[in-house]
């Protein structure tokens, strides 16, 4: 019988695939406590790292067509297809479940790309407007991604949670510093393999794996993060970040809603540019 | 040729019917404060005194919360969307038949010229309830789901730069959206937010779907404090904001904020000149620079500066400050005198820090709040002048070479309310509309405000928008 080649369980930042620059790792384990794997336990500088990288990459991100960032976003749903088994036997070992349940969650984390892929090139048509003022003006909004956004990823399903919080943003335009689940890492690594091959350009996304006590602080409190996504904090958690994400008042939210527009939007800016009508 | 001589022209105080003193406004009547504690509010223009008004303090906003909530469940969220339109109707056509009065009272209260508050306060405070009004009945097709609801009691606070006006995008959205009110006017400007209080009473406006209540900084802390507030609107300081938003964040009440700017006014080379001088003129010194999106920092492109600062200086030259109620005043006083020392604190800071001052010569009325119509050239980045919020009739001129570089310096700021682009070319101002970051862009014009045009800012401006359909979604659950 072969030995099987196990993986190592790294950081995505840049485009590339650190361990942490603290040296540090720690160990997750199945239900029954039995070792899955040593992901890297993200430190606080790898977090600004992370926003630095994402920040860099915001500019050319942002202003890429809708249409190419659309064909990108389908292009990760392509990639994910081909890795199904390897996502599967990740839930499976990590969330303790059916084969079957591995699987619907994987058709949906993949189906929720192609969703949100679609969005990109619409979003600004259905929350955009030209707006009749009374007086000689053309006057018109548009929907401009915000920036960069901060998630700490659902928990109640690895591989979804991740996609949930990462499709929406990028679809309008955002760059993400995302934190994987604690307990469940294994999935959002693995997502961001497929990343890396997907043409998403290194730094729109960037995954952290670490404990969540230690760095969601960071990611509240940094003032080069525009947004926050807290669906993965229960309540009393919230309001401490809530409150250190005031000093350059992030737009924070939560969702229950799995796919909407007005998950894209809530990281979205309206711009309104008027200019006068004359001869 | 010397300037025109200009006979004076006031406007009559005679129609503006000023009561000795106020109470709060709950409930559909006036009542005394809880604690009987009073300030008076002065016309900053003469120092004189207008009116005693009521000091709210916790017992009356919980009075007050309580009347609108009990408005809410009782009456105002079971009324169809048709019937409160047409409460809203009422209410614009009545600030539409008492605009006089409303402009003489608000020029007192306020120092603004009369000229501002005839033609732009108070017409646009009453087409913002006229807008709004027709949303009422039609909030299921604004795209904010088959059934949008309201979020029930909405606690706002207005600043003093636009005292009616400010009421007028705070009220008319809540109440089209079926939401019930308590809003706190400025300290320094209550009156007309008082005179309000009468057209709600004419309008026979079911009671406690609006209520007033008058105090300062504490009153309006404990407002949004109180527990049974469900959304919380404010435009103010970014200052006072960030506090807001902390309150919020504890309570995880949603909220709108309209906060400072310091937004850049950018002239190319290719700009028609004299139709940009009056912008910029526009930009910085309309309402006395008391404006969150004034052009309050000038960037010229180099091979233009000199040729466009002295057309700047000349026009500036002629701009006339004084008595605000003369229909001929551009510039009336500084709103209070707490804001005049801070316009001067900055004045002076950007003296000391080796920026050039030059101010236009005009005469300063011996009683009252004053501040002549002031440039800062020489100004770099790092200058306070060029990154703190002035609000006041104070413009820092900056260069710049290459066009990335304007936008460069224009988001150079934590701050992202407004931008002007002045050019003949059709693709720069598209370009430069890209890549500002801010909420409101006016291209070959500046300071333009409509109902229909959503207004809010970027980064640390804010969070929301107010006006147009995007505005709307602001005072219904879950939109965005």
């Amino acid at each position: 019988m072969r030995l099987d080649v196990k993986k190592t369980y790294k950081l995505f930042i840049a485009g590339d695939f650190p361990r942490s620059e603290s040296g540090r790792s720690y160990e997750v384990k199945d239900r029954k406590g039995n070792f899955i794997a040593n992901p890297a336990q993200a430190s606080r500088k790898d977090l600004r790292d992370a926003v630095l990288a994402a920040r860099n990459a915001h500019s050319s991100w942002a202003s890429a067509t809708a249409f190419n960032r659309g064909q990108i976003l389908y292009r990760i749903a392509e990639i994910m297809e081909g890795r199904s088994e390897q996502f599967v036997s990740e839930i499976m070992a990590m969330e303790s479940v059916s084969s079957k349940q591995a699987q619907t969650q994987v058709g949906e984390a993949i189906d929720t790309w192609v969703w949100y892929a679609g969005w990109s090139d619409k979003i600004s048509t259905v929350a955009g407007s030209t707006n009749p003022v009374a007086g000689p003006f053309f006057n018109f909004t548009v929907a401009e991604p915000l920036g960069v956004v901060g998630i700490v990823a659902e928990e109640r399903s690895s591989l979804l949670g991740v996609v949930l919080g990462l499709a929406p943003v990028l679809a309008g335009g955002n760059c993400a510093v995302l934190l994987a689940s604690q307990s469940r890492p294994l999935s959002a690594i693995t997502l961001a393999e497929c990343l890396a091959t997907s043409d998403v350009p290194a730094g729109v996304v960037n995954i952290l794996t670490g404990l969540g006590d230690e760095l969601t602080p960071h990611l509240a409190s940094h003032m080069e993060i525009d947004g926050l996504d807290l669906s993965g904090v229960d309540s009393k958690s919230a309001t401490a970040l809530r409150m250190s994400s005031v000093d350059n008042l992030k737009r924070v939210h939560s969702f229950t809603s799995e796919k909407s527009p007005e998950r894209i939007l809530s990281y979205m800016e309206y711009k309104t540019l008027w200019h006068p009508i004359g001869i | 040729m010397g300037n025109f001589e200009y006979a004076p022209a006031p406007e009559s105080k005679a129609i503006a019917d000023i009561k000795k003193d106020y109470g709060l406004f709950i409930n559909g009547r006036f009542v005394a404060s809880n604690s009987k504690k009073h300030f008076e509010t002065i016309n900053p223009a003469n120092e004189e005194v207008l009116a005693k008004i009521s000091l709210a303090d916790e017992v009356d906003i919980d009075k007050a919360v309580k009347a609108a909530r009990s408005a809410y469940v009782k009456v105002w969220s079971r009324m169809s969307g048709r019937e409160r339109a047409k409460y809203l109707f009422r209410i614009a056509r009545l600030l539409q038949e008492r605009a006089r009065e409303f402009a003489v009272v608000e020029t007192l209260d306020n120092g603004k010229p009369i000229r501002e508050t005839r033609d732009t306060d108070i017409p646009l405070s009453a087409a913002h309830f006229f807008y709004h009004a027709g949303w009422a009945d039609k909030l299921e097709f604004a795209g904010f789901g088959a059934r949008p609801k309201a979020h029930g009691v909405v606690a706002q606070i207005i600043p003093w730069n636009f005292p009616l006006l400010m009421l007028a995008w705070k009220i008319a959205p809540a109440l089209a959206t079926g939401n019930t009110v308590v809003l706190k006017p400025a300290e320094t400007t209550p009156l007309t937010a008082l005179l309000f209080a009468e057209v709600c009473q004419q309008a026979d406006l079911p009671v406690g779907v609006v209520n007033l209540i008058t105090g300062d900084g504490g009153t309006g802390a404990a407002l949004v404090k109180h527990r049974d507030i469900d959304k919380v609107a404010f435009t103010g300081s970014t200052e006072v904001g960030k506090l807001i938003a902390r309150s919020v964040a504890d309570s995880n009440t949603p909220a709108t904020l309209e906060l400072g700017g310091k937004g850049a006014n950018i002239v190319f080379e290719d700009a028609p000149l004299d139709q940009a001088v009056e912008g910029i003129i526009n930009g910085i010194f309309f309402n006395q620079g008391h404006v969150c999106c004034a052009g309050s920092r000038l960037l010229l492109q180099e091979n233009i500066y000199d040729e466009f600062l002295g057309k700047l200086q000349k026009r500036m030259s002629k701009i006339r400050l004084g008595d605000p109620l003369d229909k001929n005043t551009d510039i009336g006083a500084i709103n209070s005198a707490a804001q005049l020392s801070k316009i001067h604190e900055l004045s002076s800071s950007g003296q000391a820090e080796g920026a050039d001052i030059w101010s236009a010569p005009c005469q300063i009325p011996s009683k009252g709040f004053w501040f002549a119509p002031t440039i800062f050239t020489g100004v770099t980045q790092a200058h306070r002048i060029a990154r703190e919020e002035i609000f006041g009739p104070v413009l820092s001129v900056l260069t710049f070479r290459t066009p990335q570089e304007a936008i460069e310096k224009a988001n150079n700021t934590p701050f992202g309310l407004s931008a002007g682009v002045w050019t003949d070319k059709g693709s720069r101002i598209l370009w430069a509309g890209n890549h500002l970051k801010a909420g409101v862009i006016w291209a070959n014009t500046f300071n333009k405000f409509d109902p229909a045009s959503p207004f809010g800012g970027y980064k640390e401006s804010g969070w929301g928008r107010e006006g147009g359909r995007h505005g709307l979604g602001a005072y219904l659950k879950g939109a965005k």
